[in-house]
């Protein structure tokens, strides 16, 4: 009869050696006694971060330069969520790595229009605005073109745009309906109707903050509070909690790929950088499978610390 | 209930983060404190001797 | 009945196999080998306390909802017990992955044990993000909005959605939980069947 040759790294040798008594139930008792001490004293010493939600009202009353240049970029489609692409709409391809578009290719599932979604719709739920309705009835009349060319008059005034006196100042000339509209927005949004509006659009109940996240997310001050708290990609952000609390150190391989290059800068960095962590993952997982990688463990030798008195014991004999 | 102030945080860390910052290394000296502790503690955990040593050995 | 017609059912041909691979003196053992002798070795059962830490106190943040613990002492104070046990969770999980590399511990058959330990470090990974995501304030918001580039860019954004707090808090309190009380569970019951992994043998010729 043949015997299969023992491989060190795969196979495990019979251990013919001795037995010591051993109470499964008290280790664990006193392992989750511990647990909870450590638990009891970092939370009291410590506590836990919670730095309060903001909302369109606090940005727009915080930024109101910024929410307007925001809600622009939302009705001429240049946000970033305007532009972004699949799930959201078709605006772009978005992100491939080689031939893989698998953005593109599972298409438009929560579809956001952010001219009508983030803009026209929720103004147009606004009560007694004659002003307001007649602009919004002047929008919807123009042409694609028309509209086009009021909105690149509005942005180019942007830069000389101020916020006096509760209202937007705008230079813009030739901008049709769109400073009315903006304003309106502007004034919605501070007054706290438009997170409403933007979350109650689907019905009474909802647990989706889709829409005002994304609005909140295209403008600069949410970033902005973030990169204050090192929290944004390029500052090792997913590794990072708010204030001086430890946040995830088991994410840092995640998080080291989208500091080097060519990761840093380029447009499809979340799609490469999720192959790599994809494959390294599988190699963690299939590790006992792998020659060379298995055989670390027996070359390194840190087991002869683990198990330094078993060799003791056994190599003395 | 003034007892119930007693249970938060006697050093809450909500003050911004230290930084240790080196080439295109940045961390937080809180992440930076726990990865160190979970070195300190795996190296502890190989070197420290185990109790029970002599029981172990009339069992063996 | 026949006893063959016993034999044959599926109840007592479960029982069979359950009581041939894991009869109760190997599920809860009164003796370990003598070479299990290293602090090492605390890291596992360290882990799975912080498990059920973890789990007891988001049941207590369950009993009041998700806002509770903005407005409440006490609930601000069961949120820290959680974060905490949620950082003592991953710190013993990884000394305990680094041991047991270091063991390979996926020796002698035991390369299941390795896999599910794998996934369950993966599942709780996903666990931690839909919890970073469920606590409704600003942390969630800079989070769900980062985080959804790199899951839309998989494909999967279309399905998992970091913006929707509902899908989210469900995936954090009934899926991932479940997953990976289930996959911890069958990670130790294989512990229990196979045993400890035994240390390298230099001369070893024959396997377990």
């Amino acid at each position: 009869m043949s015997t299969k040759a023992f491989r060190p790294d795969v196979d495990a040798p019979k251990y013919k050696g001795g037995y010591s008594p051993y109470d499964i139930l008290k280790e664990g008792t006193i392992a989750i006694c511990v647990v909870l001490a450590l638990t009891l004293v970092l939370a009291i010493l410590f506590g836990s971060p919670d730095e309060h939600a903001i909302t369109i009202k606090t940005w727009s009353n915080a930024a109101p330069i910024d929410f307007a240049t925001t809600a622009a970029s939302e009705l001429d489609g240049s946000s970033v969520t305007g532009s972004y692409g699949a799930p959201y709409n078709t605006a772009s391809s978005g992100q491939q790595m080689g031939p893989l578009q698998i953005e593109k290719w599972v298409g438009v599932r929560i579809p956001i229009n952010t001219v009508n979604d983030f803009v026209v719709d929720p103004l147009k739920s606004l009560p007694n605005e004659p002003t307001l309705d007649q602009n919004l009835a002047t929008w919807s009349a123009a042409s694609a073109a028309t509209r086009s060319a009021w909105l690149k008059n509005f942005t180019n005034a942007e830069p000389k745009m101020t916020f006096s006196a509760g209202n937007l100042v705008t230079t813009a000339s030739a901008a049709g309906p769109v400073p009315v509209m903006i304003e309106s927005l502007t004034k919605m949004a501070q007054s706290g109707a438009l997170d409403q509006a933007l979350v109650t659009g689907s019905g009474f109940y909802t647990t989706d903050f889709t829409k005002p996240l994304l609005f909140i997310s295209d403008g600069a001050y949410l970033s902005d509070l973030a990169s204050k708290q090192h929290l944004t990609g390029d500052q090792w952000g997913m590794m990072n909690e708010t204030g001086s609390y430890p946040g995830q150190a088991w994410l840092w391989l995640y998080s080291f790929w989208y500091q080097i290059p060519p990761f840093n800068t380029s447009a499809n960095a979340d799609i490469l950088i999720l192959g790599i962590m994809a494959v390294l993952s599988l190699g963690l997982l299939f590790l006992p499978f792998i020659p060379g990688l298995r055989s670390v463990p027996r070359k390194t030798k840190v087991y002869r610390l683990i198990w330094r008195e078993h060799y003791q014991n056994t190599e003395k004999v | 209930m003034g007892w119930l102030s007693s249970l938060a945080a006697l050093f809450p860390l909500d003050n911004l983060g230290h930084y240790f910052h080196w080439h295109f290394i940045l961390i937080s000296r809180a992440n930076l404190i726990v990865i160190i502790l979970m070195v300190v503690t795996f190296l502890s955990a190989l070197f420290l001797p185990f109790p029970g040593r002599r029981s172990r050995k009339e069992n063996q | 009945m026949s006893t063959s017609e016993i034999d044959r059912q599926w109840t007592t041909r479960l029982r069979k196999r359950v009581e041939g691979k894991l009869p109760p003196e190997k599920m809860l053992p009164d003796t370990q080998p003598t070479y299990v002798a290293s602090w090492i070795y605390v890291f596992g059962v360290a882990t799975l306390s912080s498990l059920i830490v973890v789990i007891g106190t988001g049941c207590i943040l369950a009993l009041r909802g998700p806002y509770w613990w903005h407005g409440s002492a006490y609930g601000h104070f069961v949120n820290s017990l959680h974060l905490w046990s949620v950082e003592l969770f991953f710190f013993t999980m990884v000394v305990h992955l680094w041991g047991k590399f270091f063991m390979a511990a996926w020796r002698g058959g035991r390369s299941l044990t390795w896999m599910t330990g794998c996934v369950t470090f993966f599942a709780s990974i996903g666990a931690g993000f839909t919890g970073y995501v469920s606590q409704t304030n600003f942390d969630s918001q800079w989070i769900s909005t980062q985080a959804k580039d790199g899951i839309n860019s998989g494909g999967v954004g279309a399905y998992f959605n970091p913006l929707n707090l509902g899908q989210m808090l469900m995936w954090h309190i009934v899926l991932l939980p479940l997953a990976a009380v289930v996959l911890t569970g069958l990670h130790v019951l294989m512990v229990r069947v196979k045993g400890v992994v035994p240390p390298f043998d230099k001369d070893a010729e024959v396997g377990e």
